[in-house]
């Protein structure tokens, strides 16, 4: 039990690591499209870390499998909510940083 | 430092409550008031929750071996003023569009010159 | 430990209810709302009310966000500069937060097990609820036993905020060639995860509505989930496909359906010869009585709430298609 509780400890820290840095690029990124991929890369990361972490403190029982289930929504719920986000931004004319400076250079 | 958690709840919960009566009453549109209304009902939540939270307790699920629960009567309360208060806010919004569509403005300040204006 | 996520919970609480203030741009206001209403979910479950909670995170962060989308996009997204100055309004409000602040140094300290609001009805709900209704979850033995009442009227107050939605925003049912062509049509990822996550959804929301007893849930979350899910269909498939899979007078007879379902609960109590949703009288044994009345109760509830929602989202959202249309 006591190794779990070390396993467990380390991928909470180092999902919580992932969920900082991606806060973190989502404030410092330059342009939308950055600040998604931020977010949604470190997001999925984060939460397969950290539900694994809390996996491994429960007796493995109901929890576990509610937990599980979690996880697996949330694979694929976080990812299609950025990509419908991204391409919505496409969909509304926002461009990155270096298609508008070849825009801006071609006008 | 007790002094501070024992009632930190409760100024967050009227400072909550302080940003909500000032949107309300300094905002112009209408949506923003009902933004402003509805975090005046939440700061209500919060204090009826707040008042029922025992230290140490448990949510109010019997589980084998636990004897302290929270009180349960303020969730039941709040539970019911948070699904009616979507309802009323919707009303609110409806109200909002008709009046949008009769006067052609939501921000507060210019319908009421058209009314004058009639 | 809870004591630290609680400190920090409600300052971020606080300061996303200050950034809404100061912010002019409607649609980062509304936003911020559902950022709001999670941050305070997040606060219920730290005080141990899950129920609370859950209806929470299921309606602010999700129903209203909807529908104050939509009303936005009728009434435009800017707030305009206001000429008021907005000295006096904050003069006001401090001076009523200096009065509320100084009365809340004379209510019992926060979390005390002695406060009297623990002294009085509480401890019969803890103590005999398991064993007069038998249920382990003490919040749906309160609301649909000991306070059925209540939520019965809360039913009725739903029930008329639709009529009241309804009255002043109609549905119109429209022809598919005139319908507009939303941006997430072409939006093929959207659509297979959208298909795929629908029925569990809906699976869900039938789990939280018979589960309710056991754990928390019940009619109010179950309506909401399920109403949340033909929301989804509707935003990613358009209305008129929605329209079509759950119609709008399909939903106003089952909105009132489930307040008369509620309240012929009580009217058999009352022939079997118990008062008004004496739920002990409904079979031989009470506990077994209490079991039917709050199941069917919970049913009740659940169905008005979801066609209460549903429809008022229909009428919202038929609302902003048929100005994209005109």
């Amino acid at each position: 039990m006591f190794f779990l509780d070390i396993l467990s400890g380390v991928l909470l820290l180092v999902g919580v690591f992932f969920g900082f840095t991606g806060a973190l690029g989502l404030f410092r990124f330059p342009d939308f499209f950055t600040r998604v991929h931020a977010a949604s890369v470190t997001e999925s990361i984060a939460s397969i870390l950290i539900l694994t972490g809390l996996m491994l403190q429960t007796q493995f029982d109901l929890n576990t499998a509610k937990l599980i289930f979690i996880l697996l929504f949330l694979m694929i719920t976080s990812p299609t909510a950025s990509h419908a986000l991204a391409k919505s931004a496409r969909h509304g004319g926002l461009l990155s940083i270096p298609e508008s400076k070849k825009k801006k250079e071609n006008s | 430092m007790s002094f501070i958690l024992d009632y930190y709840n409760y100024w967050v919960v009227v400072f909550l409550m302080m940003t909500g009566f000032y949107i309300v009453i300094s905002a112009n549109n209408l949506v923003k008031k009902i933004a402003g209304l509805n975090i005046f009902q939440t700061s209500v939540f919060m204090l009826y929750i707040s008042m029922g939270k025992v230290t140490g307790g448990t949510a109010p699920i019997v589980v084998e071996g636990v004897e302290l629960y929270s009180n349960p009567l303020p969730h039941v309360l709040i539970l019911t003023a948070i699904v009616v208060g979507v309802a009323t806010t919707s009303v609110g919004l409806a109200l909002i569009i008709r009046i949008k569509r009769a006067y052609g403005t939501v921000e507060e300040n210019e319908f009421k010159n058209s009314d004058d204006a009639i | 430990m809870a004591v630290l996520i609680d400190l920090v919970l409600l300052s971020m609480l606080a300061l996303t209810a200050l950034r809404i203030i100061f912010l002019k741009d409607l649609f980062a206001v509304v936003m911020l709302f559902g950022i709001y209403s999670f941050l305070s979910a997040l606060i219920f479950i730290n005080l141990d009310a899950v129920d609370v909670a859950f209806t929470e995170a299921a309606v602010g962060a999700g129903i209203s966000t909807v529908l104050m989308l939509s009303t936005l996009a009728l009434t435009g997204r800017k707030e305009k500069e206001s000429k008021h100055s907005s000295i006096l309004p904050f003069l006001v409000v401090t001076v009523t937060g200096a009065a509320l602040i100084y009365g809340t140094i004379d209510m019992p300290p926060f979390g005390d097990a002695n406060n009297p609001i623990h002294q009085h009805v509480a401890p019969r709900y803890i103590e005999q609820s398991p064993v007069e209704v038998g249920l382990p979850n003490m919040v749906t033995s309160v609301l649909a036993s000991y306070r059925g009442f209540d939520t019965l009227g809360e039913t009725v107050v739903v029930f008329a905020a639709m009529i009241g939605v309804l009255t002043l925003l109609s549905v119109r049912r429209k022809e598919d060639d005139e319908a507009p062509d939303s941006g997430l049509k072409s939006h093929r990822v959207l659509h297979v995860v959208a298909k795929i996550i629908i029925p569990f959804v809906i699976l869900f929301a039938l789990y939280v509505q018979f589960h309710g007893d056991y754990g928390p849930g019940g009619g109010f979350q179950a309506g909401v989930i399920a109403a949340a899910a033909i929301i989804l269909y509707a935003l990613v498939f358009g209305l008129p496909m929605a329209l079509r899979v759950i119609s709008p007078k399909f939903l106003q007879i089952l909105a009132p359906l489930g307040v008369l379902l509620y309240a012929s609960v009580g009217i058999y109590s009352m022939f079997m010869g118990g008062n008004f949703l004496d739920y002990n009288k409904l079979a031989h044994d009470p506990v077994h009585g209490q079991h039917y009345g709050i199941i069917i109760i919970e049913l009740g509830v659940g169905i008005t709430v979801f066609a209460v929602m549903l429809s008022i989202f229909y009428a919202f959202a038929s609302q902003a298609e048929r100005r994209n249309v005109s």
